[in-house]
């Protein structure tokens, strides 16, 4: 039984072919992106490929199911994973903090480096901040790509608000270091650098207002942090822009996660329209979590009708004999069959609105599972169950 | 007011948060249409931006405004006590760093001058703590705005915010923390220092939604801890969501069904082909069972926090207001409002 006419997603074919090189899951939070990632990259692995996924900040026992147990920024081989067509598994959990802190000390002289880090604006910058999340995981992609040592790169995106926010928040830092406000920022420091003589007096009018709205320390400390960090913009958007470069690139697949639930198939809808302006390469939609009916077809409306109609009838003999109790028990069954019909009815009626607008985007669905994954025989089971569509 | 007593009576600011795709925001609807009860004003704010609450009302996106969007339910009792009512707010950054220029600096159009200038970008990309800060500045000022005339002063008799997921929620309430490494003194400093005098006080709780599963259950419960350690942050409910129904106790789950009996109960209501059709119903019935198991282990995680546990039903047909409502009156009913 499927819930969407759409064509069935081959994901056999994507991981065997060795021009893929980059995989990305996206989709709203909660929809287990970083399962799906996991379950492709165990996969892909046992046929064969050199696999690296990265993750990031996954659930703690599918983290120790994979034998993750620190967060060091570093991919590790995972054991227990099948060697015999010759593939290998690695993971690694991102550390924004440290990845970021590496492009700094890279970046700058030593003595710079220390003042950056040292800096409230940057250890907030470079701690607290979801697009600094994004901005760092495709940072670290690049990283892992150029490094070669891997022939697929399995990523999970962020647990963004918005599922594109990993694609807007490296564009949107960039703008921000080469924005207009920098040079209000930095105007007073950089003092001999050839701004009009106009242009100054309204430069000092705009920090005197900021310094009234955010007190003068917090002004200097931005200062000091953007002038230490002149010197590093141009770098990050020229990374910005390979970054994006690399996402375009044809050896890059995006796999779009959902669950047949409105607000995440909206969200896929809008990231498979966004993919499709930036041209980036569209594999297919994985709607996980699908409450697939059983072997039973009773609809709905039936299963509740002869659930009423077996508790306004009793059998012969006394209310508590056994008869009775299988008239109850079967009314209950019929009743919870005519919820898990009614459930999958509504899940096929919001999943056709996908449908409807990306008739041609190839499906997997993914069945509902009792249990949460928590070791890499659940994980093979997942892959299996992404490859076994149509 | 009715006399009746809740577990959250002095609370004006419901905080609600819970794990992607456990329906945080539904819960903090129904929690708000909970509240609206005898005439009371209630405001459900949006923190992210996602509209979710707009889209749950059926109406078009929600401006930087508040606006009247649901009427609460009426109690039964005399016939003559009216429903109070929801209005809501979605709040962006950038409004509500407008708004606070406005309200404390009377400099709306300075601040499209910043918006222009990616003082906006500023706040959201380098220091979230301060858009965290606007945030929930703007939200604890709901809380607190008084209007005379109304029987204890406030504009509002509660406030639910619609706040971000549960990994993110710990920073997003420890305004004074986060802002405290960027300013050490100076209006936003001591802005955060008010906002938190709000948050830190017996007027604020924080719920946590949370579904019968296991990742939603931990990080519920990292959540709850990382409240904890937070000086006088107020713990509220958890609020366990889409929620099986108990149908048959343990032992009638735990039973082997007579198939043939089963089959024979079948023919009684009706049906046809009924050995096959008991088969299958006694497969998922072993399926549900279960899940029911699975799920009692995650209630006992949770009940080991020691916060007052609410249970919503999954609502198959889908959410809309009638099933708002519905959610509404469960909540009231195990005294959540």
């Amino acid at each position: 039984m499927t819930v969407l006419n759409n064509p069935p997603l081959d994901i056999d074919r994507i991981i065997d072919d060795r021009r893929t090189r980059i995989m990305v899951c996206c989709g709203s939070g909660g929809v287990g992106k970083t399962t799906m990632a996991a379950a492709l990259g165990l996969r892909a692995a046992e046929r064969g490929r050199q696999v690296c996924v990265l993750t990031v900040d996954p659930a703690r026992r599918l983290a120790q199911s994979m034998g993750l147990t620190s967060l060091d920024n570093t991919p590790r081989l995972i054991d227990g994973v099948s060697d015999e067509a010759g593939g290998s598994l690695h993971a690694m959990m991102l550390d924004m903090k440290r990845t970021f802190d590496e492009i700094v000390e890279a970046h700058a002289d030593p003595a710079r480096a220390a003042q950056i880090l040292a800096n409230p604006f940057y250890q907030s910058l470079s701690s607290s901040f979801a697009g600094t999340q994004e901005y760092m995981a495709m940072e670290k992609l690049g990283q892992l790509r150029r490094s070669n040592e891997w022939d697929l790169i399995v990523v999970d995106t962020p647990p963004s608000r918005s599922a594109l926010d990993f694609l807007d928040a490296p564009e949107r830092l960039g703008r921000f270091l080469d924005g207009r406000l920098i040079k209000v920022l930095t105007g007073p420091v950089r003092a001999g650098r050839p701004f009009g003589r106009v242009l100054n007096v309204g430069l000092s009018v705009m920090t005197g207002a900021l310094t009234k709205l955010l007190g003068g320390q917090v002004l200097r400390d931005a200062q000091t942090f953007i002038t230490a960090f002149d010197t590093m913009f141009g770098g990050f958007r020229e990374r910005a822009d390979a970054t994006y470069r690399l996402l375009q690139a044809p050896g890059t697949s995006f796999l779009v996660v959902a669950t047949p639930e409105p607000d995440a198939l909206r969200e896929a809808s809008y990231f498979v329209e966004r993919l499709d302006e930036e041209r980036m390469p569209l594999a297919g939609l994985i709607l996980n979590r699908v409450h697939a009916a059983g072997s039973c077809a009773l609809s709905a409306a039936h299963s509740l009708a002869a659930a009423e109609t077996l508790e306004s009838i009793s059998p012969n003999g006394p209310a508590d004999s056994p008869e009775a109790a299988q008239y109850s028990v079967t009314a209950a069954a019929l009743r919870l069959h005519a919820a898990r019909m009614s459930l999958g009815e509504r899940e096929r009626r919001v999943a056709g609105s996908f449908i409807s607008a990306h008739p041609a985007v190839p499906v997997a669905e993914i069945p509902a599972l009792p249990e949460d994954v928590h070791d890499l025989t659940g994980l093979r089971r997942v892959g299996e169950s992404i490859a076994r569509q149509g | 007011m009715t006399a009746r007593d809740t577990d959250w009576d002095g609370v004006r600011l419901h905080v609600v948060t819970g794990k992607g795709g456990t329906g945080k925001t539904t819960v903090a609807a129904a929690l708000a249409l909970a509240l609206a009860h005898s005439d009371r004003k209630v405001l459900l704010i949006e923190a992210e931006g996602r509209q979710g609450i707009a889209q749950l009302f059926d109406r078009p996106p929600l401006p930087y405004e508040e606006r009247k969007i649901a009427i609460g339910p009426g109690e039964a009792t005399d016939g003559r006590d009216p429903g109070g009512d929801v209005y809501a707010l979605a709040i962006d950054p950038e409004g509500a760093l407008l708004d606070y220029l406005q309200m404390f600096y009377n400099m709306r159009g300075f601040g499209s001058a910043l918006t222009k200038l990616g003082v906006v970008d500023f706040a959201t990309t380098v220091a979230p703590g301060l858009s965290d800060v606007l945030v929930t500045g703007k939200a604890t000022e709901a809380a607190r705005r008084k209007q005379p005339g109304t029987a204890h002063g406030f504009k509002y008799d509660a406030v639910v915010l619609d706040a971000p997921p549960t990994g993110r929620i710990g920073r997003f309430l420890n305004v004074s923390a986060e802002v405290s490494g960027l300013a050490k003194v100076g209006p936003i400093r001591s802005h955060a220092d008010t906002v938190a005098n709000v948050i830190k006080s017996p007027q604020t709780a924080v719920h946590f939604v949370c579904t019968l599963e296991e990742m939603p259950v931990q990080e519920t419960l990292d959540g709850i801890a990382e409240l904890r350690s937070i000086e006088n942050i107020q713990v509220g409910g958890i609020v366990i969501n889409m929620a099986r129904p108990a149908v048959l106790t343990q032992e009638e789950l735990k039973a082997a069904p007579d198939l043939a009996a089963m089959a024979e109960a079948l023919a009684a209501a009706g049906l046809h082909t009924t050995e096959p059709l008991a088969a299958s119903l006694a497969e998922e019935l072993a399926e549900h069972a279960r899940l029911v198991e699975h799920a009692d282990q995650r209630r006992t995680e949770l009940e080991a926090a020691g916060q007052p546990i609410y249970e919503l039903p999954l609502i198959p047909e889908g959410i809309d207001l009638a099933a708002l409502h519905r959610l509404a009156a469960d909540l009231r009913e195990q005294g959540a409002a």
